[in-house]
């Protein structure tokens, strides 16, 4: 029999408070203490656990408070499976469709931020002695000179064309295959064999040229993988593959950590564990994005680890993307192996293998726009071809290179040179550095290193890596891209690119840093 | 055949669907054009492409131009000091002097009674990179844009394949030279049974060629600020109006009356007014802010060649050049339209009215064997196999009514078209003593033997031949514009 009825209902309510208070307070014990019946007794404990639970739950995914010098700075969730970009950010934008409206808002990543203010405040030796200088942006700036020295020696005038075999307005400007030229993919794919190392040639019938290796990028991810899939990526990466593969493609990036311990490399158990894990929470792993030399830490992965991959994409049946983009950018005593080598040597299973490359990097000419797949999988092939009308190489640039790739002395020169400068600046970078007590990760290639500065940093925390990137932004005055920006598992890594620098630049970057490291450590 | 099964398999379904639509019908006359192409001295008997909206008219004056200004191209020793800063320049808002440049240039062809603020202007890959990219700003999967068909047939693949976006016609009849009634409009947004996120259409028209007049465009403005659905107005034939024809941009017709400008987008690119498909310049020109921003964010998928970027700056901003060149333009266009108009005129074939873009609305209802949209194709392929020109059916365009054609006239020098006239001169007169089994007087001679004398084909100069893009084998397909 239930107690439903409580007594005190039938008294006058100008009872005295106290004793209104035990009239409330005896039936409540009996609820808490399971008395009372089904509903007293049992579903109303329950409901307040419940309610309990969730008014815990709320409360523990609310922001944390920000302190004041980081007022500005973005809050950063340093976790292991990245948030659905798109999920975030809900507010859709006047008039904007749901997938554009994270990408119409501004820019919270570091890594934008700080090309943003370089922007406003850019270093001049003469004109702005004071300004930011540009750490942050993965060009290269040393060797353009040659670049400039063959155009200046083998003009022969207007963009029309340069040597014989230029090709008249008519052809220029017309409509060409979306893909590039056939001529030009001769180019490119010589190119690439004598970057790679002069160990593979690569086939001009392969290549899918793209207006930069962003699209290319993008492209893959259109016919590799369906709108929430994934692919895994070892981390730290790129952050621009952020935007490559997630905005349009609609494809998650499930990073793999990668730690200090194994100098960044890519960990076998650590793999399996990410797709393991991927399986388990229903996403369906397309594939594995791999850059290498890697980006931002520079190492280049070895044969072994190529194998495992390649039998670990088989076992699992998934695709190898291979971002090769930096090949050759390498100053190390490393041996740089494309993974066409592997697959050319082993006739393994081609289908699942797709190289990118681009002339942004090696090549010093970003603002040219050349991007490339390559890939031994003929119906990618197909689909990326008729995909490239988004993204074709303007005609003009095609001429150009043509003219410039086929003479291959000079490539062999660029080349050589290039990589020498880069060792030189490396080597010049990294011991200024050491000299203010910074470690940098074994790096081989890229245009940068990866620094270690946690002794900087109070607490082991994302938030005191920011902090610090700010400090270097607004008082050091130079731009510099933080781990966590690369999702970096691990705080206080930061990227230097050295090749937007010239050798005299060197000091001044390196006094800059001092004076923030003494505000540290004053013994420096 | 395991292993071709196992990378079918692994594609997306983005890759492995048709949504392209390369693999149609309608692209046998672009294989029949690929495997046999027309060249006056190699190949006299060869199929003339006539589907291609390429404006070859005027690369004598660019070319001069290019002679006269050797600094715009950093391929010069004029202008090589610019090199190092245009080969490191990839920030996606886009050279200041490009975008500036681009800015004048359209307003100059409109008249200059509407000006354009540089930084709306976002690049794009090519106008198809750029439409593309405003599906993406614009709508979700799933959402749909209205189009009044008939419309450019590569809008199928371009706006629907990676976007996931629907089109949904807007019928047009030739009753009413093809306008577009407020009936229509109605019908098409009543009737649609998913979200419509706006409406887009070319002005002027493919393949009508034909301009907006300022009533429909005032139909059309009061209709989406209604329904509070975006326009997109695809002007890229903005400069191939001729004959004095009054063109009205919607950038114009937003001053005269109340619209809410954040709904309001511009295409444009360089591939038709000035004949540069080939330099891969699109541009968006959106009202919105929110648009601009993320549309720039995203052009970094399309961004133009910083060569590009530069040597259009110089070009575009030589405002003599630029005011000739319009002019000039505009008077060979017309030229080029009334001699082929009056061409098909002598053998009773009529076109749509029409004073812009490189082609002509040809009504072929009266050749039907039957007037079903079977009969089109049959007569299309007798027109491509026998008479050996490749026009486009109408029925690519989703036109409602069969027997109409559209056939591109810019793209070839006046000999090449004059052949193309005698052509379809004899093949009416053929088709016509066929209906009326009547033998001709005189045995048919053979047409094409061309006059040599003093002319010599020197290929690299003159716009006789289409460029042969692909080997026959190649499964590239090229632009179909």
């Amino acid at each position: 029999m239930t107690r439903s009825q409580s007594p005190e209902r039938k008294e006058s309510p100008n009872r005295t408070p106290s004793r209104t208070g035990m009239r409330l307070i005896v039936p409540l014990q009996g609820v808490v203490q399971g008395r009372g019946g089904l509903i007293l007794g049992s579903l109303i404990p329950c409901a307040l656990f419940y309610f309990l639970q969730f008014y815990l739950k709320r409360h523990r995914s609310q922001p944390r408070q920000r302190s004041a010098s980081a007022a500005n700075l973005p809050d950063l969730q340093r976790s292991s499976s990245r948030a659905n970009l798109l999920a975030r950010g809900s507010t859709v934008r006047a008039h904007v469709s749901a997938r554009a409206s994270p990408v119409a808002k501004p820019n919270d990543s570091p890594y934008y931020i700080g090309l943003d203010r370089l922007r406003e405040d850019p270093y001049d030796e003469a004109a702005n002695p004071e300004g930011v200088i540009q750490l942050g942006l993965a060009e290269n700036r040393l060797s353009l000179d040659i670049i400039e020295a063959w155009l200046s020696r083998n003009l022969t005038g207007s963009m029309l064309g340069v040597g014989s075999d230029a090709l008249g307005l008519t052809r220029l400007a017309a409509y060409q295959p979306m893909d590039g030229l056939m001529a030009f993919k001769v180019a490119m794919a010589d190119f690439m064999t004598e970057v790679m190392g002069r160990t593979v040639p690569f086939d001009p019938s392969r290549l899918v040229l793209t207006s930069g290796a962003t699209p290319a990028v993008e492209i893959l991810s259109f016919c590799l993988a369906d709108q929430g899939n994934a692919f895994l990526v070892p981390a730290p990466y790129y952050p621009g593959f952020d935007r490559d593969i997630k905005w349009r493609a609609g494809v998650e990036l499930i990073p793999v950590h990668c730690r200090h311990c194994d100098n960044f490399t890519l960990n076998k158990l650590a793999l399996e564990q990410a797709f393991n894990q991927a399986r388990k929470r229903g996403q369906k792993v397309r594939g594995i994005l791999i850059s290498n030399p890697s980006n931002p830490v520079g190492n280049i992965l070895n044969r072994d680890m190529m194998y495992d991959l390649l039998d670990f994409a088989k076992t699992r049946n998934i695709h190898i993307i291979s971002d090769e983009i930096f090949a050759g950018s390498t100053y190390g005593d490393e041996e740089f192996v494309s993974m066409a080598e592997i697959v050319d040597l082993e006739d393994i299973d081609k289908d699942r293998v797709h190289i990118i490359y681009g002339l942004s990097k090696d090549f010093s000419i970003p603002g040219f726009r050349v991007g490339a797949i390559y890939t031994y999988n003929e119906n990618v092939l197909a689909a990326a071809r008729k995909l490239t009308r988004f993204s074709s190489v303007s005609t003009p640039t095609q001429q150009l290179l043509i003219s410039m790739l086929s003479d291959k002395q000079f490539t062999l020169d660029y080349i050589k040179i290039n990589r020498q400068r880069l060792r030189m600046m490396y080597d010049l970078f990294v011991a200024g550095l050491r000299e203010l007590g910074l470690e940098c990760a074994k790096s081989s290639g890229g245009l940068y290193c990866w620094v270690n500065m946690s002794s900087l940093m109070s607490t082991y925390s994302d938030k005191r890596e920011l902090e610090l990137w700010d400090k270097l932004l607004n008082e050091a005055k130079i731009n510099v891209t933080p781990g966590s920006a690369c999702h970096c598992i691990e705080p206080g890594w930061f990227r230097f690119c050295f090749t937007t620098l010239s050798e005299k630049d060197i000091p001044v970057v390196i006094e800059r840093i001092r004076r923030v490291v003494k505000s540290f450590k004053p013994s420096v | 055949m395991e292993i071709k099964n196992l990378s079918t398999r692994m594609l997306s379904k983005i890759a492995k669907s048709d949504e392209h639509g390369e693999n149609s019908p309608y692209f046998d006359g672009w294989k029949a054009y690929d495997s046999d192409p027309f060249d006056p001295i190699r190949n006299p008997n060869g199929v003339i492409q006539m589907g291609l909206a390429e404006n070859q008219l005027c690369f004598d004056l660019v070319q001069e131009w290019i002679e006269r200004n050797p600094e715009a191209s950093i391929c010069s020793h004029e202008g090589l000091h610019a090199f190092k800063n245009i080969a490191l320049f990839q920030d996606y808002h886009g050279l200041p002097h490009f975008r500036n440049a681009v800015a004048r240039f359209m307003a100059k062809m409109r008249g200059g009674r509407v000006s354009f603020d540089p930084d709306r202007i976002v690049m794009g890959g090519g106008a198809t990179g750029a439409n593309e990219m405003l599906m993406f700003c614009l709508a979700d999967p799933g959402d749909a844009f209205l189009i009044p068909s008939p419309y450019y047939p590569a809008f199928d693949r371009d706006l629907r394949w990676r976007t996931g976006v629907k089109l949904i016609p807007i019928n047009c009849q030739s009753s009413n030279n093809f306008k577009i009634t407020k009936e229509a409009l109605e019908e098409s947004y009543q009737n649609a049974k998913v979200k419509v996120k706006g409406l887009i259409l070319s002005n002027p028209s493919n393949p009508l060629g034909t301009i907006l007049d300022k009533e429909t465009f005032k139909t059309l403005i009061e209709f989406i600020n209604d329904k509070k659905i975006h326009l997109v107005c695809d002007e890229i034939y903005a400069a191939t109006v001729f004959g004095g024809a009054n063109y009205t941009s919607v950038s114009e017709i937003i001053q005269e009356m109340e619209c809410d400008r954040n709904l309001i987008h511009i295409v444009y690119s360089l591939s038709k007014d000035m004949g540069f498909p080939g330099f891969r310049v699109g541009i968006i020109y959106s009202y919105n802010d929110n648009v601009v921003n993320c549309a720039r964010k995203m052009s970094s998928f399309g961004l133009v060649s910083s060569q590009t970027q530069h040597f259009l700056a110089s070009m575009l901003s030589d405002d003599d050049f630029m005011d000739k060149y319009l002019l000039e333009s505009s008077r060979r266009l017309a030229s080029r339209h009334s001699k082929f108009t009056n061409g098909l005129d002598k053998v009773g074939i009529s076109c749509l009215a029409s004073n812009a873009g490189l082609f002509c609305w040809m009504d072929l209802r009266h050749l039907l064997k039957e007037e079903t949209f079977e009969g089109e194709l049959g007569l299309w392929r007798v027109v491509i196999n026998d008479v050996k020109l490749n026009v486009s059916p109408g029925s690519s365009f989703h036109c409602q009514e069969p027997g109409w054609f559209r056939v591109c006239f810019a793209n070839m020098d006046d000999e090449t078209m004059e052949i193309a006239l005698r052509r379809i001169r004899k093949f009416v007169g053929t088709n016509e003593q066929e209906n009326a089994r009547v033998k001709m007087a005189k045995p048919w001679r053979k047409n094409l033997r061309l006059s040599f004398s003093s002319i010599t084909y020197d290929h690299e100069t003159r716009v006789s031949s289409p460029v042969i893009m692909s080997s026959p084998r190649s499964p590239l397909v090229r632009a179909h514009t």
